[in-house]
């Protein structure tokens, strides 16, 4: 991925065009624009079924819009497959960790720090020391080093969204989308988890979905406020909690659990 | 770890075996107990590939039989045509009135095609059946039933065409001649069982490299996570399409040696019933494992076999018996079960002390024991690594 071409300053990152999706006839997203400049730290929240999560759909190629347009550096991510997605540079997070579980931590990493994912070069290219140093640094990153050689599935909860932050961050994406990473995590972990998300703002673009007041806080950027499937309002966290559109839908309006449209696949 | 330690002798023995039967076997056996020997080692190569696409990659394929079959049929073409004399057709040609040898057969007059032929006819089948599948993101039990599906149209196909294959009949390949003699002759077979003991090993090093390295784990990754695999930029369906290609020559390669051996190529090898056994095998000696699909493909043939002999009705019983004890009792096969330290279990389990490596007193604690088994069985044992794999 040496040929991305350098982003522009005035030309955002990741732009949604009024995007639509329906379900059945059901609207996960309506009319939902979006935009992203390059380096920043975006948090997005909204109560459950606010759409959320197939925000990250749309974005990823999991799902197709019904209708509008999602812009990666000026060019249409619509209809591209999955895996040619992320190969341009955008790594996602799923809410429920999820790693390789018969793959030990290490081997996990190497899988995603791979620069050419071709079945040749996995089979008769080695790993640069380039990127070995990467896993080993990363593995100390997420402190996972003592238990680099056993198998992931028996990591604890914590440990595999740490593993599966690590692994984001080993793949390099230009922008990171990041689905509850704090969920079930401990207050220290969800303090170290923020730092590690601020300092990855900058160079990359991060884009984090979370339920957690207190860590939206904790990385104090800009926050979006998804209700409904389409963006309430857009401001720094003080600013957002006073709104009394968000208080009423937080609090006032009742709705329905549809957040178990995530990963039917 | 020293070379003796226990572990390590668990990891080789059954290589060892391997070895020592293989060059002993062919002395000591009769003509008739060689051939199915060899016969059943040939079976192992299939094994191995449904390893390589259930074990590592969690394709259950019930659809083998379609490429085994076709390797088969490749060398029984060749055979066929290899014995007439010139401007003659095969026999049964004449019965059906086919007066001209069908287009698709004439490359098989060529030793050269008919080697290339042999794996790669059903590895490019294999591949574009698998592409099509895969591609479509079709996968679980709607890929078993698919493959299923595909084997049975190839076997009613082949089952009808008496003009083209001779249909239900076959191909006979024990009484053509290659080398001035008889493929059928015990010393033609005693060289069939070297070539088979080679190729079975060579397939063996094929998957072993093919499952060790990052091709492997990625392997691995897309049974545990396939979306994962896809957002982290792979592509699943080269994966896949490449490996069922892989195990689909390897099929082709068993057949073409299970038909010199047993004389004969039929759509019998195409029938429903024969790929389900195949998986049973892998199933029975131990997914993900390799030694294990060699070792359960050769000893329930031959366990089928001698109870064949002896008592004719039983066997189907004994078959299913196997297959549910391996479900419920050691998923991880029999070479799994060796793996864990099964043996060392089952001493415990009579209450005959296990050797202990460290402190007696605190290992054989039954205190410390017990709590050591809770741990252990509340662990995730899923084995499912080659030998040697870990760094």
């Amino acid at each position: 991925m040496t040929s991305r071409p350098a982003p522009s300053a005035d030309q955002p990152l990741l732009e949604l065009r009024s995007v639509s999706v329906s379900f059945d006839g059901f609207w996960a997203l309506k009319d939902l624009n979006l935009c992203l400049s390059a380096g920043e730290l975006r948090a997005v929240i909204g109560p459950n079924g606010a759409g959320k999560t197939t925000f990250l759909d749309v974005i990823t190629g999991k799902v197709k819009p019904t209708k509008g347009d999602v812009m990666f550096r000026g060019r249409s991510l619509v209809g591209t497959a999955e895996h040619r997605i992320a190969r341009l540079g955008i790594g996602r997070k799923f809410q429920t960790p999820r790693v390789y579980q018969n793959l030990t931590p290490r081997r996990n990493l190497e899988l995603a720090v791979s620069g050419n994912p071709s079945p040749l070069n996995l089979l008769f290219g080695g790993l640069d020391a380039n990127a070995r140093d990467r896993v080993q640094h990363l593995l100390g990153v997420v402190g996972l080093e003592p238990y680099a050689n056993q198998q992931a599935g028996g990591l604890s909860h914590g440990q595999k969204q740490w593993l599966e932050i690590a692994m984001l961050v080993a793949q390099d994406p230009d922008l990171l989308l990041v689905d509850e990473p704090v969920a079930g995590l401990t207050d220290e972990e969800t303090g170290r988890t923020a730092d590690l998300l601020k300092q990855l703002s900058g160079d990359h673009t991060v884009l984090v979905i979370e339920h957690d007041m207190d860590f939206i806080r904790e990385l104090d950027s800009q926050v979006t406020v998804l209700h409904e499937g389409h963006v309430l309002c857009e401001g720094p966290m003080d600013e957002v909690q006073s709104d009394p559109r968000v208080i009423e839908v937080y609090l006032g309006v009742e709705t329905d659990d549809l957040e178990s449209v995530e990963d039917i696949e | 770890m020293t070379a003796s330690s226990p572990s390590t002798l668990r990891r080789w023995l059954p290589w060892v075996l391997i070895v020592a039967a293989g060059l002993i076997l062919p002395v000591l056996l009769p003509p008739f107990r060689l051939n199915l020997l060899g016969r059943f080692l040939s079976l192992g190569i299939v094994a191995l590939g449904i390893d390589l696409i259930w074990g590592f990659t969690g394709m259950l394929s019930l659809g083998q039989g379609i490429f085994f079959a076709l390797g088969g049929y490749a060398i029984g073409m060749f055979l066929t045509l290899d014995n007439l004399e010139p401007g003659k057709l095969p026999e049964f040609f004449d019965l059906y009135g086919v007066k001209e040898l069908p287009g698709f057969w004439q490359p098989f007059s060529s030793p050269v095609f008919t080697f290339f032929a042999i794996w790669v006819i059903p590895a490019v089948v294999a591949g574009l059946l698998g592409f099509l599948v895969f591609r479509n993101r079709i996968k679980g039990v709607y890929f078993s039933i698919l493959t299923q599906a595909a084997l049975l149209v190839f076997f009613n196909f082949f089952n009808g065409q008496q003009k083209l294959i001779n249909g239900t009949n076959g191909l006979k390949t024990s009484t053509a001649q290659i080398f001035g003699e008889l493929v059928g002759s015990d010393l033609m077979q005693r060289y069939i069982f070297m070539i088979t003991v080679v190729l079975t090993v060579a397939a063996w090093f094929l998957c072993r490299w093919l499952t060790t390295g990052r091709f492997g784990d990625a392997l691995i990754a897309i049974r545990d996570d396939e979306p994962r695999m896809r957002f982290t930029g792979y592509n699943p369906t080269t994966y896949k399409t490449l490996v069922f290609a892989v195990a689909g020559g390897l099929a082709g390669i068993s057949g073409a040696l299970y038909t010199v051996q047993s004389g004969i190529i039929s759509p019998q090898f195409m029938a429903v019933p024969f790929s389900i056994e195949m998986v049973i095998w892998v199933a029975v000696g131990g997914r993900g494992t390799l030694i294990g699909a060699v070792l359960g493909a050769v000893v329930i043939n031959y366990a089928k076999s001698l109870v064949s002999e002896q008592l004719p009705e039983t066997w189907l019983f004994i078959q299913g018996g196997l297959f549910l004890l391996v479900v419920t009792a050691l998923p991880d096969g029999l070479v799994g079960w060796w793996r864990l330290g099964g043996v060392a279990k089952l001493q415990a389990m009579v209450g005959w002390p296990p050797r202990s490596p460290t402190y007696p007193a605190l290992d054989l604690d039954p205190a410390l024991r017990s709590e050591a088994g809770s741990i252990d069985s509340s662990a995730e044992l899923e084995p499912i690594r080659p030998p040697g794999a870990q760094p």
